[in-house]
């Protein structure tokens, strides 16, 4: 096995008194593709979240590619334009045009031509199949083509790991499949994913690792094989129970 | 094959210095260098207002005393005893003080009026607007002009001071709030020489300052009446406030109209009602309740301009006030401070429990709507 | 559906004959109320002379100047009070705006009380404090404030040095308009570099060095035409130097600390609609927070503020109106106040004076929408 990107440690985390994540231990190799699933509550949203320091731990360590993220850090920046996120709500820029939003951290952070950056907008907009909507507004598209803007978005930073919080939550029905699709290829492709999701069948598909959390720690995890046909822990039964059956 | 049970690690409790008062400052006083030293900055320079303040208004000041001389003292802040001897004439103004207790009255009966009016879990909404928009004015009417039911008369001339304030403001508002119902219902209405005429009205209104509107009801007024018809001072001020603030009116009751939903127009001419029956019975009555925020701010933008009837000539509390600075047994340095401190305090008492009124309500109305969705 | 029409008709015909009617009654009534009092009509009375002075004139005026004059000197002084009001307002709001969203909560709750305290309390009564509580209760002259000995503060109001500008200042004028068109072009050169080559290129050195060139020629070309005025204590007054007028402080900071106020909920309010994921999105993707603010919170923001901002802005110049009250100089003073009590021709002068408000209100409310149809074109996702 190969170097572990993600090296989380002993991590715990309080939002004020309360105490949503503990004792969280992980490691994530290159190339490796994780869903995380549990109730809601569960502080899955909140452990990703912690990997580009969204929200801030107190006790434990979390390392991403070697560099340790903590309060006295330099290149937060660095870090997180190496770890793309798509959220939940696609959190797109509504007052610049689809490849405005794809080409802005290019521009900025990478400092990129407008030029090179459209080139590479326009190549991720391909990839997730909306070429033809890069001179739109987010307001103008459907929620799937929204989150697949947020994923080329993402993409065009050239992430080596990329986060998903519910990306598909929000969604209608009809369109879930359209970006699960998108996130599929991007799988196959070799990119490191963390994904919190409760779509199981794109669990089985791509995951190398499911996650099962509750009361913010993790319960139990397992390749997808094993996690679905035996699982090992009670609550993660019953969890299965609820999920599957409908 | 026997699963294991799982049951959830115990919470920990949060490291210390990030909960209670220490985590609370951490965070939100001391959490970089620059919030430290903004904090100790802020720290100074509160400590700094306070003792100014307080040293003026209370260590420094006089609180007794029948004239000047009890606030001529070498380092002389607040003059209390000014505001003391005059608090009668500052509510009053010149009206005779034997006739004071029909101004307590007013004030007495609006309040009790006024006070379930505005809060909502209290009943009978509709028995006391008919009581406060129909008994209430006729009542303060007779009350305060007096010369009928044996009360002597009061020459609008000897009213002043807090009892004027609040004369020009609830006839301001009770008297826009039907006019800007039915110029809103103008604005919006299909009938296009109604829309011009209503929109020309609002738009002009909206356009000009106050004072302009006050100069025009205080001289103009006079010459576009017949030869002889002549409305006091007082009667054409609230005239020209009541105008004015009926264009505001209009723009908020219109913002309560462009929230119903289109549903409501169609449902209720589905039932077969006519345009007057359906924005009686159903659009105003739900435009209206939206929009009590709005009202409530209109109300206390026009209680802060009643100020403005001070420069035509007519005493409100402010000008009151001002007038009284003339006094020369009063004449210290600090009349000034202290009696704009004692108008600025009422006014901000006023203006203030409004204001909170106003989020009061705009939270309940959504908590309301919450609950009908 | 006809009978409806028919209705609608009838019902419009009768408002407008009402209308009508009530018009032609008041002109009516006025006109022979005019004759019975003896008052001229019409606009003559505009090139009459004026026959009062003014203490504060933008531009040069004499009593010999006619009343058309006294307009002018009148709406000058309004707009300067109300673009300086505006200036400081706005700089002051944006500030109070920012700090009540501060982190620290001392500043959050600082701002607060300042907001909670300026827009509750009636803005003539601020007026006033300032005037007649503060600055004419300052020293006379004789003992006026002195600041390095060239800056006086007394219940004359404030003294201040001031450059005489001789003949040749034209040319520092040029000189400094040049400095302007050349930052702007240096921004706009410096963006497209950025997004050409993703090189960033210098911006203030080279304006730094043309501001040093462009006056250096104007230095040749015209010398130095400025001789600076200190003003001194003669008699009973202050000569020499500028002399702001009591009034006009008294009012300017009525306005700026009064306005803030409300701009400052305005900005909280437009920087608060801005969805806290659009900053999670920008950190996300390695945006420093100092851009994440620039490219993507505060465009956001202004299309919330803006509209608002404007109304403030118009109420501001309105407001200005309340210098009656303390006999600054403004287009309501000199024109609804000293010229009505000369001229007596009520009907023209508040229609001139309401005319000259409604005319800004409407440029700007016209302005307003072109500025929103221009943002309703571009999307806006929920």
């Amino acid at each position: 096995m190969t170097d572990p990107v993600i090296r989380i440690s002993n991590m715990n985390k309080w939002f004020g008194t309360f105490h949503v994540l503990r004792d969280i231990n992980l490691q994530v190799a290159a190339g490796e593709k994780i869903v995380i699933c549990g109730p809601s509550g569960s502080g899955k949203s909140t452990l990703i979240r912690c990997l580009n320091r969204l929200e801030h731990h107190q006790e434990g360590h979390i390392e991403v590619e070697g560099v340790s993220l903590d309060g006295s850090m330099k290149n937060l920046e660095s870090i997180r334009s190496n770890v793309g996120m798509v959220f939940q709500q696609f959190n797109l820029f509504p007052h610049m045009s689809v490849l405005e939003n794809c080409t802005l951290a290019p521009i900025w952070v990478k400092q990129k031509t407008k030029q090179e950056a459209e080139a590479l907008a326009r190549q991720f907009l391909e990839r997730v199949r909306i070429p033809d909507q890069a001179d739109k507004y987010p307001g103008q598209l459907s929620g799937g083509q929204q989150q697949r803007v947020a994923i080329a978005r993402a993409l065009c930073m050239n992430p080596d790991i990329m986060l998903f919080d519910e990306p598909t939550s929000a969604l209608d029905p009809e369109m879930i499949k359209e970006v699960l699709d998108v996130m599929v290829e991007l799988a196959e492709d070799g990119m490191t994913m963390l994904c919190v999701t409760h779509e199981m069948g794109f669990a089985r598909q791509v995951a190398d690792r499911v996650i099962f959390m509750d009361e913010g720690e993790i319960v139990e995890e397992n390749e997808p094989e094993a996690f679905f046909s035996n699982p090992q822990n009670e609550r993660t039964k019953m969890f299965l129970s609820q999920v599957l059956s409908h | 094959m026997s699963a294991q049970t799982w049951s959830p690690k115990p919470a920990r409790p949060a490291p210390a210095n990030t909960v209670g008062f220490v985590g609370w400052a951490r965070e939100n006083l001391f959490a970089t260098k620059l919030d430290t030293a903004l904090t100790l900055l802020c720290v100074t320079l509160i400590v700094y207002t306070l003792e100014v303040v307080f040293g003026w208004a209370i260590i420094d000041a006089s609180f007794s005393g029948e004239d000047r001389k009890a606030c001529l003292k070498q380092v002389q802040g607040a003059c209390w005893p000014f505001i003391d001897a005059k608090l009668g004439q500052f509510i009053y103004g010149r009206y005779p003080e034997m006739e004071r207790w029909r101004v307590d009255w007013v004030f007495a009966i609006g309040a009790l009026g006024l006070v379930p009016l505005l809060m909502p879990k209290v009943g009978w909404k509709r028995a006391n607007v008919i009581f406060m928009l129909g008994f209430y004015p006729l009542f303060c009417f007779f009350m305060l002009t007096g010369g009928v039911f044996g009360l002597t008369p009061v020459d609008t001339t000897d009213w002043g001071g807090l009892l004027v304030t609040l004369v020009v403001a609830i006839t301001g508002i009770v008297g826009s709030l039907p006019l800007g119902i039915l110029l809103a219902l103008g604005r919006r209405s299909e009938l296009p020489i109604v829309r011009a005429l209503c929109v020309a009205f609002i738009e002009i209104f909206r356009g000009v300052p106050l004072i302009t509107v006050l100069f025009m009801a205080s001289v103009m007024l006079p010459l576009f009446l017949p030869d002889g018809v002549n409305f006091d001072k007082l009667v054409r001020c609230l005239i020209g406030v009541a105008l004015f603030s009926s264009a505001y009116m209009a723009e908020v009751v219109r913002g309560g109209l462009q929230a119903i939903p289109k549903g409501q127009y169609e449902a209720a001419a589905a039932l077969g009602l006519g345009y007057w029956k359906t924005t009686r019975l159903i659009i105003l009555p739900q435009a209206l309740k939206l929009v009590i925020p709005g009202i409530v701010n209109t109300f206390i933008g026009l209680f802060k301009d009643t100020t403005l009837v001070l420069i035509v000539g007519l005493f409100d509390l402010l000008g009151i006030v001002q007038l009284h600075f003339t006094d020369s047994s009063w004449a210290t340095p600090e009349t000034h401070i202290t009696g704009y401190a004692f108008a600025a305090f009422v006014f901000w008492v006023f203006c203030f429990a409004m204001s909170r009124y106003s989020i009061f309500m705009e939270n309940h109305l959504s908590t309301d709507r919450d609950k009908e969705s | 559906m006809r009978s409806w029409l028919n209705r609608d008709a009838l019902l419009q015909a009768i408002v407008l004959l009402a209308v009508v009617a009530g018009m032609v009654w008041l002109v009516g009534n006025v006109q022979s109320n005019l004759e019975r009092q003896n008052i001229n009509s019409g606009f003559g009375f505009l090139s009459e002379r004026a026959g009062f002075g003014i203490n504060q004139t933008l531009i040069d005026y004499t009593e010999d100047d006619s009343f058309g004059r006294v307009v002018v000197v009148g709406l000058l002084n309004t707009l300067l009070v109300s673009v300086l009001g505006i200036f400081f307002a706005t700089l002051l709001g944006f500030s109070l705006g920012v700090a009540r969203l501060s982190r620290n909560w001392l500043i959050s709750k600082i701002a607060m009380v300042y907001i909670e305290i300026f827009r509750n309390v009636p803005l003539l009564l601020q007026i006033m404090f300032w005037y007649f509580g503060v600055l004419r209760n300052l020293p006379s002259p004789r003992q006026a404030l002195s600041i390095g000995e060239a800056m006086f503060v007394s219940n004359r109001g404030v003294v201040v040095p001031w450059l005489e500008a001789g003949a040749g200042a034209v040319w520092y004028g040029v000189a400094f308009a040049g400095v302007l068109a050349g930052g702007f072009w240096l921004r706009r050169r410096a963006l497209k570099m950025k997004l050409n080559t993703g090189q960033a290129s210098r911006v203030w050195r080279p304006l730094a060095l043309l501001t040093l060139a462009l006056f250096a020629v104007a230095a040749l070309l015209a010398g130095v035409p400025f001789t600076l005025d200190v003003p001194y204590l003669k008699g009973f007054n202050f000569r020499g130097g500028l002399t702001v007028i009591p009034e006009f402080v008294a009012l300017l900071l009525a306005l700026s600390l009064y306005t803030a106020a409300f701009i400052a909920e305005i900005v909280r309010a437009g920087i608060n609609a801005v969805d806290k994921g659009q900053r999670e999105a920008s950190a996300a993707l390695g945006l420093p927070e100092s851009l994440a603010l620039r490219l993507v919170v505060i465009p956001q923001a202004l299309r919330v503020i803006i509209p608002p901002l404007t109304s403030q802005y118009l109420n501001l110049t309105k407001n200005s109106s309340l210098a009656v009250a303390i006999a600054y100089p403004d287009i309501v003073s000199v024109l609804a106040g000293t010229t009505l009590s000369q001229v007596g021709q009520a009907v023209e002068i508040i229609f001139v004076t309401m005319m000259i408000y409604l005319s800004l209100s409407l440029l700007t409310s016209w302005a307003m929408n072109r500025y929103n149809q221009r943002m309703a074109l571009v999307g806006n996702a929920s």
